[in-house]
C-alpha cells in the first residue's frame, strides 16, 4: 500500500515532537524563572535581616563626652543566627579609621556580594551622621554574613522546582501524546475507509471529516470523480472500439469462408484458414472486451434480481451443446434443484458462459465436462473438466486481465474470460477459485 | 658573650614554650607514635580520666595536655594555629569567634543535637552553671542565700562579716569571668546592684574558680560569685567547709566546648578525640564515672548560653571597653 510513496517526516512525529519540545522549554523556563525568583526573594531576606541589624548597631552609636560609644544589642547578631549556623562579619567605622570588628572587610556601600575568608559573603553597610557639641562624624557600619543557609534553601528551592518542572513536563508529555492521537484519528479513518473501498469503487468521501481536511478530501473526492470520469472514457472507448472493429471482422470472415469454398490449392486454403482463425480471436476478444466493459460498468450499479441458477445453467448447457457437440464433449449438468438467488441475470449468465467456454475449449475431445451447483454451505457452481488443467505455477495470475496459461497458445482466448467470472464474483461478494483435479482436469469453483 | 647571647636565643623557644603553662603533662600512648596536642582551660584532674579512655582505644597516640587561662587561650591558639590539634574551652564565646573566623574544622556527621554544636565544627559536651559558692562558717546560724537579691541582702545585713571577703572572676583576664558576667548583664539588672555591693564591701579578684574555692575553704574568702560550679561541686565532696549555691533566680548555664583547629597537625586523630568526647558525655553508662558534667538533656538551650553568633557581640572592642569600664566603677571601688 506505501510502496512507492515518497516519505518526508511524519506527522504525529512532528506534532510530538513539537508539543513536547515546547513543554520541555516551558518547563526550563518555569525552573528558571522561579529559580531566580526565589534567589531574589531569598536574598531579600538575608538583606533585610542584615539590614536590620545594621540599623540596630548604628541606632546605638552616640557621642559621650566627645568619643563615639557604641553599645549596640546583643540581638543585632542575634538576629543573625540561621539554621545552617553561617558565619558573620562586622566592621564598624568612624569616617575612615576603624572602631572595631574586622578591619579586612571589604568596603562596600549599599549591599553586596564578597568573597571573604574563602566563602562568598553578603555585606550590608549604611552609615549615620553624629553630631556632638563641637563634633560632626559619620559612623559607617558593614554588616556581612556567609551564605550557607541561603543557598541550602535555594538549593532545596531548586530540587523542589526541578520535581515541579519534571511533573510538568512528564503531564506535557501524555497530553501531547493524547492530543497527537486524537488529531491523528481522522486521518487514519479516512485511510481505512479509503483502503477498504472495492477496486471500482470511486464514489465520494461522503463521512464528515475536519475542517483542517477539507481541502485534501475535497481534492480526493473531485480527483476519483475525475478519475471514473477518464476510466468510464477508456472503457467507453474500448467497447466503442471493440463494436466497430467486430463488425467488419465479421464481414471478412464472411468473405474468407467464401473464398475459402473456392480455392483448391492446399497452400492458399491453409493460409485462408489460418486468416479465419485469426478473425476468430480477434472476433472473439473483441466480444469480450465489450463483456468485460459492460460487466465493470454493470458491476457499480448490479441489478439484482431473484433467479435460478440451476435454470440459468440449464439455458447455457443447451446454447453450447452443439459447440459442445462437435468436439464430442458431453456437458453435464448436477443439480439437486432449483438454487435460487439474488442476483444480476446478465452478468452471472456472462461469468458462467465463459467458464463453460474455457473449459470447452482446453477439454480434449470425448471427454465430459461436469457443471454442478451445490447451494449448502454456500451456493457455488463447480465446473471440472478432463483436460490438462492449469499450469500450477501460474494458478494465481490467471484471473488478471489478458493473462493467458503457458499451455493456451494453441486455443483461441483472449485471457479476459476468468477477468470476467472473477469480477462478476466479486461484484456479488463471491470468489472463484481455480484448482486441479487429482484424477486431472481443471476445476473452477464460482462461489456467491 | 656572644656565645651566651647564642645559647639563649638557641633555648629561648624551648623556654617559651615549656614555662608559663598552669599545667602541662603528656600521656604516653602504650604504642604512641603521634602525639596530639590539645589546648585547653579545663583542668588536669577533670581530663585526666576522659585522656586515659581515649588513649585506652588508640594505644598509638600520646596526648600532651597543656593548661592556660581562657583569655590566653585565645591569644596562643590565634598565633599559632598550627601548633594544637584540639582546642578546649569553657568561654563560649571566645570559641565561637574563633569558630568564627575560621579557625575550626568542620567534622562531619556528628550525631549532636543542634543548640550543642555550631557549624558542625564547635561543640558542646558540658553544661556547668555559674555557682555562688560560699563558706560555711561564714553563714553559722544563717540561712544560705538562694537567690542573687538574698545575697545583696545577706552582704548588707552583716558588712563587717564580708569586708574584704568576697571573690569573683576578674573579667578583665579571664574570657570565663567576661562571659558569665556578661550574661548575667544581660539577664538582669540585679547583677550590677550585687556589684555595686560587692564593690562598696571590696572584692578579691581571681583569675581562676581554682583559687577562688581555695580561699574559700580556708576562709580567706566568705563568698564567691559565679564560680564554675563543676569545680565547686567537685570539691564539696571532699571539702564540707564550703557550700555550692546555684541561684534559683535566673541560671547562667556555660558549655564547655572544643573543636579541631583547622589547621591541626592531625586532624583525624583530633577528630577522634572530639568525637570521644562527645560520646562519652552523651554516653549514660560513662557519664556518671566522670568528673565534668554532661550535657543537661533538659536544657535544650534554654538555661544554658546559646551556642549562636551572638556571642561575638560583648567581644566587640567598643562594648568589651563600655562594660568593662562600667563593671570597673562598680567593683573596683576606691
Amino acid at each position: 500500500m506505501t510502496e512507492g510513496v515518497q516519505v518526508s517526516g511524519s506527522l504525529r512525529t512532528r506534532l510530538a515532537i513539537t508539543l513536547t519540545g515546547g513543554a520541555a522549554v516551558l518547563a526550563v523556563l518555569l525552573f528558571i524563572v522561579v529559580r531566580n525568583y526565589a534567589a531574589q526573594i531569598a536574598q531579600q531576606g538575608q538583606d533585610s535581616i542584615l539590614s536590620a541589624s545594621v540599623t540596630s548597631i548604628l541606632d546605638a552609636a552616640v557621642i559621650r563626652d566627645g568619643v563615639v560609644e557604641i553599645d549596640f544589642p546583643y540581638a543585632s547578631f542575634s538576629m543573625l543566627s540561621t539554621p545552617m549556623d553561617d558565619r558573620i562579619f562586622y566592621a564598624i567605622y568612624q569616617d575612615d579609621t576603624l572602631l572595631s570588628g574586622y578591619g579586612d572587610l571589604p568596603r562596600t556601600s549599599g549591599t553586596a556580594t564578597r568573597a571573604y575568608q574563602g566563602s562568598p559573603v553578603r555585606l550590608v553597610t549604611a552609615s549615620r551622621v553624629l553630631i556632638g557639641a563641637n563634633v560632626r562624624t559619620r559612623i559607617s557600619v558593614t554588616v556581612a554574613q556567609t551564605q550557607d543557609a541561603l543557598s541550602g534553601t535555594l538549593s532545596r528551592i531548586s530540587r523542589n522546582v526541578a520535581l515541579f518542572g519534571a511533573g510538568f513536563f512528564a503531564l506535557a508529555t501524555l497530553l501531547s501524546i493524547w492530543a497527537t492521537a486524537t488529531t491523528i484519528e481522522p486521518l487514519k479513518r479516512l485511510t481505512t475507509s479509503v483502503t477498504r473501498r472495492g477496486p471500482q469503487d470511486l464514489s465520494p468521501v461522503a463521512k464528515p471529516v475536519p475542517l483542517e481536511m477539507v481541502p485534501l478530501v475535497a481534492s480526493l473526492n473531485s480527483l476519483m470523480a475525475r478519475l471514473g470520469q477518464s476510466l468510464k472514457q477508456s472503457e467507453d472507448f474500448i467497447a466503442e472500439a471493440a463494436h466497430r472493429v467486430r463488425t467488419p471482422l465479421a464481414t471478412v470472415r464472411s468473405y474468407a469462408e467464401a473464398t475459402l469454398q473456392r480455392v483448391d490449392r492446399e497452400e492458399n486454403r491453409q493460409a485462408l484458414r489460418s486468416m479465419i482463425r485469426a478473425i476468430d480471436e480477434s472476433s472473439r476478444a473483441a466480444g469480450q472486451l465489450l463483456d468485460h466493459a459492460m460487466i465493470t460498468f454493470r458491476a457499480d450499479h448490479l441489478e439484482r434480481d431473484d433467479l435460478d441458477l440451476v435454470d440459468l445453467l440449464r439455458e447455457l448447457v443447451l446454447r453450447l451443446t452443439p459447440v459442445a457437440e462437435m468436439k464430442d464433449i458431453d456437458l453435464h449438468l448436477q443439480a439437486d434443484g432449483p438454487v435460487i438467488i439474488n442476483g444480476d441475470p446478465i452478468l452471472l449468465q456472462n461469468a458462467l458462459r465463459n467458464l463453460i467456454d474455457n473449459a470447452l475449449k482446453y477439454a480434449p475431445g470425448e471427454s465430459v465436462i461436469t457443471i454442478r451447483v451445490d447451494a449448502q454451505p454456500r451456493v457455488q457452481v463447480e465446473i471440472r473438466d478432463q483436460g490438462p488443467g492449469f499450469p500450477p505455477d501460474e494458478i494465481d495470475g490467471l484471473t488478471g486481465r489478458f493473462s493467458r496459461g503457458r499451455n493456451a497458445a494453441g486455443t483461441i482466448g483472449s485471457g479476459l474470460g476468468l477477468t470476467i467470472a472473477q469480477d462478476v464474483a466479486a461484484a456479488h461478494g463471491g470468489t472463484l477459485a481455480l484448482s486441479n483435479l487429482p484424477e486431472g482436469g481443471a476445476c473452477v469453483t464460482f462461489s456467491l | 658573650m656572644r656565645y651566651l647571647f647564642s645559647v639563649i636565643l638557641c633555648l629561648w623557644p624551648l623556654w617559651t614554650m615549656a614555662q608559663d603553662w598552669e599545667d602541662r603533662q603528656v600521656f604516653q600512648g602504650t604504642d604512641a607514635s603521634r602525639t596530639l596536642r590539645i589546648l585547653s582551660s579545663t583542668d588536669t584532674s577533670f581530663f585526666e580520666p576522659i585522656i586515659a579512655s581515649f588513649l585506652a582505644k588508640t594505644p598509638e597516640l600520646s596526648v600532651e595536655y597543656l593548661v592556660i587561662g581562657t583569655a590566653e587561650i585565645d591569644q596562643r591558639f590565634r598565633q599559632a594555629p598550627d601548633r594544637y590539634d584540639v582546642v578546649i574551652s569553657s568561654a563560649m564565646d571566645l570559641q565561637l569567634k574563633l569558630a568564627n573566623d575560621g579557625f575550626a574544622r568542620r567534622l562531619g556527621g556528628v550525631a549532636h543535637p543542634d543548640w550543642a554544636q555550631w557549624r558542625e565544627s564547635l561543640f558542646a559536651f558540658t553544661s556547668e552553671p555559674a555557682a555562688i559558692v560560699v563558706n560555711r562558717a561564714a553563714f553559722e546560724g544563717q540561712a544560705l542565700p538562694r537567690t542573687r537579691q538574698e545575697l545583696i541582702q545577706a552582704l548588707r545585713a552583716r558588712p563587717d562579716v564580708f569586708r574584704g571577703r568576697l571573690g569573683t572572676y576578674d573579667v578583665r583576664d579571664s574570657g570565663l569571668g567576661y562571659l558569665f558576667a556578661t550574661q548575667d548583664a544581660r539577664a538582669s539588672e540585679t547583677y550590677w546592684r550585687l556589684m555595686e555591693v560587692m564593690g562598696s564591701l571590696g572584692t578579691r579578684l581571681y583569675c581562676c574558680s581554682g583559687d577562688m574555692i581555695d580561699d574559700l575553704s580556708d576562709g580567706t574568702i566568705a563568698v564567691a560569685y559565679n564560680v564554675l560550679g563543676s569545680y565547686a561541686s567537685a570539691r564539696q565532696q571532699t571539702d564540707g567547709r564550703i557550700a555550692v549555691i546555684l541561684p534559683s533566680d535566673f541560671p547562667t548555664t556555660m558549655m564547655r566546648t572544643g573543636f579541631v583547629s583547622s589547621q591541626a597537625q592531625h586532624p583525624q586523630d583530633a577528630a577522634r578525640f572530639v568525637r570521644h568526647l562527645i560520646s562519652l558525655q552523651s554516653d549514660p553508662v560513662s557519664k556518671d564515672s566522670l568528673p565534668l558534667p554532661p550535657l543537661s538533656t533538659d536544657s535544650a538551650g534554654q538555661s544554658a548560653i546559646a551556642l549562636e553568633p551572638a556571642l561575638l557581640t560583648y567581644l566587640d572592642g567598643l562594648k568589651r571597653q563600655t562594660f568593662i569600664k562600667e563593671w570597673v566603677s562598680a567593683i573596683v571601688q576606691p
